[in-house]
């Protein structure tokens, strides 16, 4: 008995794609509110499945393979699933849930009559596509719902429809397509050198490849042009042209979900690949860790310095995110183990928090008359008490100061640093000067929004009066908290999900 | 490495192709012109994949008088794989196109950088 209910603990993984897929698929054919009650069926349903493949895989210590349609290895196609990727499928399904319920409000009045339907058809398809990439131990697969999470993440941006989104969902594409161009072009290359698409098959290959000493330079290629794909689609430095747009004017759900899960998701998939494909230390040998590295560095100065230029609010928490990806690659360039355990510590801790100021700062423009200048917002913070507070929360978080999620993830970097010696002093410094960037630009918009103003001009608004919103918000910042007073457990997890992932 | 090159023309030839699609990709202002060089850009990778994946000499397994040894067929994962991008790329088409549509019938033209200069005139 307890052995069936474990062997059918282990098809939960495929069924929450299967039932985010097929719901967005039915859900194209109901009216809106059936729609949203749907996708909140199946976000709630997801976060249950999730959390009990967690408890299991916590529970057995290791990682299992589960076959698809039973073809077995080099033919068939396969999910592994082990404890970090359904600690973070989890935790994507919580986030998404937050910033749907967020942003509710918002979408009403932004998207037109009839339309707001499709919005949720085109989140599930977003979270099928996450789920996928979290848990596929296939290749082409992967690139597949690379595809499937573009595509609906341009939808996201143009839902709300006005010239400012089409173009900038049309400057997403274009880019997005390059890096899955290059991703594709990668993984023909792979499957030529190695003649597999499944990522433990392919390993083996490489690891044989490698040993005879053969065909090096295409093998660097390979790992070159897949990591340059992955990083231009998730907006590392000189890639983020067409980010702040994206961000920027889209409605604020999907700017939320944008910045915090789409990006996170090519992400993971590099950490897969790096892990499960090329084999740690055929990707550090590589030298390409290097030129990582140093973009991460460019981008955690350069993102910043443009955050701090900028006068439009959600743009200037959309440029914050290229300094944050920066941070992650920065991470994953230190070619150490800690290095790893931080980058994935601060995808969660970024997650938490970015979506948390996207949901707050709408707050804070709603009250200055819909305006998102500097100027407009002072004292908004009085205004919309909830709102004024979580922001607070996710600016400090986002500095680094202690009690905050931020904090462990700069505390993290460092210790990882420490622990290198050719890469401690610059990753040292540029933490330095970045986290001052930063402190600039988050701690004087707070300052912003306390500053008191005369009465009178724009409305006050009571945390009743749209009590979901404030819900969402208080769970955001309970969760952004408890996520830097309790980082140890998690830190745990993370490590020993990343000692089996490979 | 000169000699590998020529062996290898077809691939090489589908590499050129690529790049000439991704420089169309980035570089063209017009939209029309963007998404040729995209299609150009997919259309290569299929056929670095269809040169990859043939040996002359075989053929496609299909099964017609008996199953004859491995060696007379050719690997069919690879057509596979052509297929599934084929469809992943049309429907990006379909998409980018669409997009453009909405974008001419605001702004009357199909230039990226003059639709961002009226963008930026209207202010949003």
């Amino acid at each position: 008995m307890q052995g069936q209910i474990e062997s059918f603990v282990q098809n939960f993984p495929c069924f929450s794609i299967m039932l985010c897929m097929f719901a967005g698929i039915i859900s194209s054919a109901f009216k809106e509110k059936i729609a949203r009650l749907l996708n909140i069926i199946v976000l709630v349903l997801n976060i249950g499945l999730s959390a009990a493949v967690l408890l299991y895989t916590v529970g057995t210590g290791e990682s299992y393979v589960y076959v698809m349609g039973r073809f077995p290895a080099p033919w068939g196609n396969e999910l592994r699933v082990g404890m970090l990727e359904t600690g973070l499928a989890l935790f994507f399904c919580v986030i998404m849930l937050f910033c749907l319920l967020g942003g509710r409000h918002k979408l009403v009045q932004e998207v037109e009559e009839g339309k707001q339907g499709l919005y949720y058809v085109l989140a599930d398809l977003m979270l099928s596509s996450l789920l996928a990439l979290i848990y596929t131990n296939d290749l082409f697969t992967a690139y597949v719902f690379v595809e499937i999470n573009t595509i609906s993440a341009c939808g996201l941006i143009m839902i709300r429809q006005n010239g400012r989104t089409i173009e900038a969902a049309v400057r997403y594409m274009i880019m997005s397509l390059l890096g899955s161009g290059l991703f594709l072009v990668g993984i023909c290359m792979l499957y030529d050198l190695t003649g597999h698409l499944l990522m433990s098959n392919i390993k083996i290959e490489i690891a044989r490849i490698v040993a005879e000493g053969a065909y090096h330079p295409p093998l660097l290629v390979t790992i070159a042009i897949i990591s340059v794909g992955l990083a231009i689609k998730s907006a590392l430095f000189p890639f983020h042209a067409w980010l702040p747009d994206a961000y920027g004017y889209s409605t604020v759900s999907s700017a939320a979900i944008l910045s915090s899960l789409v990006s996170k998701g090519y992400i993971f998939l590099l950490f897969k690949i790096i892990y499960r494909v090329i084999g740690f230390e055929v990707f550090h040998d590589s030298k390409i860790v290097d030129i990582l590295f140093l973009f991460g560095l460019m981008g955690m100065v350069f993102g910043s310095l443009s955050a701090i230029k900028e006068n439009d609010i959600r743009r200037m928490i959309a440029f914050s995110s290229v300094a944050q990806v920066g941070y992650i690659y920065m991470g994953i360039g230190m070619g150490t183990q800690a290095g790893m355990v931080a980058s994935v510590f601060h995808v969660i801790s970024h997650v938490a928090t970015k979506s948390l100021l996207f949901i707050s700062a709408i707050g804070l423009t709603d009250v200055s008359g819909g305006s998102r200048k500097f100027i407009e917002l002072t004292g908004s913070g009085y205004r919309n008490k909830c709102a004024g507070v979580a922001f607070s929360v996710g600016s400090l978080s986002m500095v680094g100061v202690p009690m905050f999620s931020g904090f462990i993830s700069k505390l993290l970097f460092s210790q990882a640093a420490v622990q290198n010696d050719g890469k401690m002093l610059p990753t040292l410094i540029v933490l330095g000067i970045s986290t001052i960037l930063n402190a600039i630009y988050f701690m004087k918009t707070v300052i912003r929004i306390y500053t008191p103003v005369e009465e009178g001009e724009y409305p006050t608004v009571q945390w009743q009066d749209n009590k979901i919103y404030t819900a969402v918000l208080i769970c955001f910042v309970v969760l952004n908290i408890l996520l830097g007073v309790c980082s140890q457990p998690i830190v745990d997890l993370i490590e020993s999900g990343l000692n089996i992932f490979a | 490495m000169g000699a590998n090159l020529f062996n290898n023309y077809g691939e090489a030839v589908a590499m050129i192709l690529f790049v000439i699609g991704c420089g169309n990709l980035m570089l063209q202002s017009n939209l029309i012109k963007k998404i040729i060089g995209l299609n150009i850009m997919d259309t290569a990778v299929y056929l670095f994949l269809a040169e990859k994946g043939y040996i002359s000499g075989r053929v496609a397994p299909i099964v017609v008088d008996g199953i004859q040894s491995v060696e007379a067929y050719i690997n069919p994962v690879p057509s596979g794989l052509v297929l599934t991008g084929i469809v992943v790329s049309v429907s990006v088409s379909a998409l980018m196109l669409s997009l453009t549509i909405r974008l001419y019938q605001r702004y009357h033209t199909l230039d990226l950088d003059e639709i961002s200069l009226q963008l930026k005139k209207e202010g949003l």
